[in-house]
């Protein structure tokens, strides 16, 4: 897998495949990036469990902090590193002694550690590095077109009716729509400094 | 496994715009209403933190304007989009997000007069001074930097003097210098030029102009690059520190590499107003499926003209940096290569009357202060839209007595040189 450029059908297949999401360093201050991606993908339909020891006791959108991967307890689908890359590694490494392995891997934008993902990947776990899940989700159902954003797909196909009011479908068929001069730049080193010290 | 993009006519027409899921609309309908109801109280808050993309009122977003916004923001490159009343109401909020009160912000000299006044007196009242510099001169930028610079402006091709700017030298000095590059591209569009390839950070545009194209709507449009790191910068706080409108919320560090475009949106937009209309967002959006015909037919109808003014015994010069021999030619050859655009001046050996003159017995070019519609259209920019600047400013924005700009509209060629070549003839 090419960890610069990530087909959107890559992207698409493990939105749709998975359902369950441990989002590591998950943060329950309503105003940090991780709280807004776990609500969106919470309210997409997503299990989310929020992994973080220093919260424990507390909960997002009604789902309880839980102090490690190991002690979610049950099979997980998709990791989620909301840390700095410098955690990627040890999270990699506990992931692959859970009993059920993720089936995806996922270092939020301005994480990447491409050591940990061949890793995962020999696992046979697929990887994405410096992406966004709630962005992704946005562009490809293209919400994210409520609010200006570039989705970068075009399509002629009708996607499915709406559910939920407002929450577009995930199964829509589209082509890429064109390259930005950012999209596939390496998100700000500050992201993950900043996640670092979330909450 | 690389996927295929898209070429540029392709995204005109598709970019942003799918068949409606719920009624199979093909066309992008006109959602003209005023607000959009919730899901349910969650749903309501969720969009008011901004934590879920959606429609509240249209003031801060409505999905006919949406599709308008991701079209521009793909055919510049950009990472988001978003769309005003006019071009200069999205100037006033690209200023809004960047400065504050005593912040200097350097522009090019050679501007639209509109713009030359609305920074030189309009946004005094805001406490942000322009300081200028001159394209010609790229050491000028450089020289006037100082702690307070917080933004370098410049139109890429110059209204109305024709002027080609060297981009990548002044986003040279936007980079030593820590502060984002914009550019306004409203008289190339980006079928002709690309400013983010050349290191803009922020493109403007004017809608009303060649993107709308057809002369019936008004239309302003900021695109975000997403190239500025604003927290490394550190010198944005609208961008960078907790805002109390949203309980606290950075906008950079929750919006990343579109947090410019979302700060333009729920900040400036919301708090200034200045939404663009569904309707006219409709007109743009049909004038858009056309672009790169129109500007390909305006661009191959100036070269006649430009060709033809340029031997005309009555012209004393013709600024078009598409001819051989321009001073901007090199310029062009390197930024505009399919042409530079469709806007030009000209001058007349007999001064200010012969303008007059001229701009009085055309009967096909249409004398209005407009450019980039489907007509030729004319004017006499001292007598006019530059009559409230300075002599030495009317000359350095290349708007001087003896000056015609013209704007060459789609028509037959043959018939636009024969207005003219009758209009000359008249005397004075």
């Amino acid at each position: 897998m090419d960890h610069n450029v990530y087909p959107d059908n890559y992207i698409r297949g493990i939105l749709t495949d998975i359902k369950s999401i441990a989002m590591v360093g998950a943060s329950p201050v309503n105003v940090r990036p991780s709280y807004f991606a776990f609500k969106y993908l919470d309210q997409r339909g997503y299990d989310m469990i929020p992994v973080n020891p220093g919260q424990l006791g507390k909960a997002i959108a009604g789902k309880p902090f839980v102090g490690s991967l190991r002690e979610i307890g049950r099979p997980i689908d998709m990791i989620d590193i909301f840390r700095g890359s410098a955690h990627a590694m040890p999270i990699v490494e506990e992931a692959l002694t859970l009993p059920t392995l993720p089936k995806v891997i996922w270092m939020q934008l301005g994480v990447r550690d491409d050591d940990a993902a061949a890793k995962a990947e020999a696992a046979g776990i697929k990887v994405v590095m410096n992406r966004c899940p709630k962005i992704e989700y946005g562009r490809l159902t293209s919400e994210i077109q409520w609010v200006g954003v570039n989705s970068r797909t075009i399509s002629a196909k009708r996607a499915p009716i709406p559910t939920m009011g407002m929450r577009l479908s995930l199964n829509r068929p589209s082509v890429a729509g064109g390259a930005t001069a950012a999209a596939d730049r390496a998100a700000h080193a500050q992201a993950s400094k900043d996640r670092d010290g979330a909450a | 496994m690389t996927e295929q993009l898209p070429g540029f006519s392709t995204l005109a027409i598709h970019a942003g715009a799918q068949p409606d899921p719920t009624t199979g609309a093909r066309v992008t309908p006109i959602y003209q209403t005023a607000s959009f109801v919730f899901n349910d109280a969650d749903h309501a808050a969720s969009l008011f933190g901004l934590q879920t993309f959606g429609n509240i009122y249209t003031r801060l977003g409505n999905p006919t304007t949406a599709v308008l916004e991701e079209r521009v923001a793909a055919l510049e490159g950009g990472t988001a989009a978003v769309a005003a009343a006019s071009g200069h109401a999205a100037q006033m909020m690209v200023f809004h997000t960047l400065l504050q009160p005593g912040d200097e912000f350097i522009a090019s000299r050679r501007l639209y007069g509109g713009s030359i006044n609305q920074f030189t007196h309009a946004y005094k009242n805001f406490g942000w001074n322009v300081v200028w510099a001159d394209t010609d001169d790229i050491s000028t930028f450089e020289r006037a930097v100082s702690p307070k610079t917080k933004a370098i402006f410049v139109e890429s091709v110059a209204n109305p003097g024709g002027a080609i700017t060297d981009l990548e030298a002044v986003a040279e000095i936007a980079r030593k210098a820590g502060v984002p590059f914009i550019v306004d591209n409203t008289l190339a569009s980006p079928y002709l030029l690309k400013p983010i390839d050349h290191g803009a950070d922020i493109v403007v545009h004017s809608l009303t102009k060649f993107l709308g194209g057809h002369g019936n709507s008004l239309g302003g449009i900021i695109v975000d690059a997403g190239t500025f790191d604003w927290t490394a910068s550190g010198r944005y706080p609208i961008l960078t520190e907790p805002r109390p409108e949203y309980h606290g919320i950075k906008m950079h560090e929750t919006f990343g590499n579109f947090a410019f475009a979302i700060a333009v949106r729920v900040l400036a937009l919301r708090d200034l107003g200045p939404a663009l209309s569904p309707f006219n967002a409709f007109m743009i959006l049909t004038g858009i499926e056309t672009l790169a015909l129109r500007m390909q037919r305006h661009v191959d109808n100036t070269k006649a003209v430009t060709e033809w003014l340029s031997k005309h015994p009555a012209v004393s010069w013709v600024n078009y940096a598409s001819l051989p021999g321009d001073r901007y030619h090199n310029l062009a050859r390197k930024y505009t290569p399919k042409g530079a655009g469709a806007v030009f001046t000209f001058g007349l050996k007999g001064g200010y009357e012969a303008g007059i003159s001229l701009v009085s017995n055309v009967r096909l070019f249409s004398h209005l202060a407009n450019i980039g519609d489907t007509r030729s259209l004319i004017i006499h920019p001292a007598s006019t839209t530059h009559s409230q600047l300075t002599d030495e400013q009317k000359t350095m924005a290349g708007a001087g007595p003896d000056v015609v700009r013209l704007s060459i509209g789609i028509e037959d060629k043959e018939d636009l040189i024969a207005d003219l070549e009758q209009a000359l003839a008249v005397p004075y």
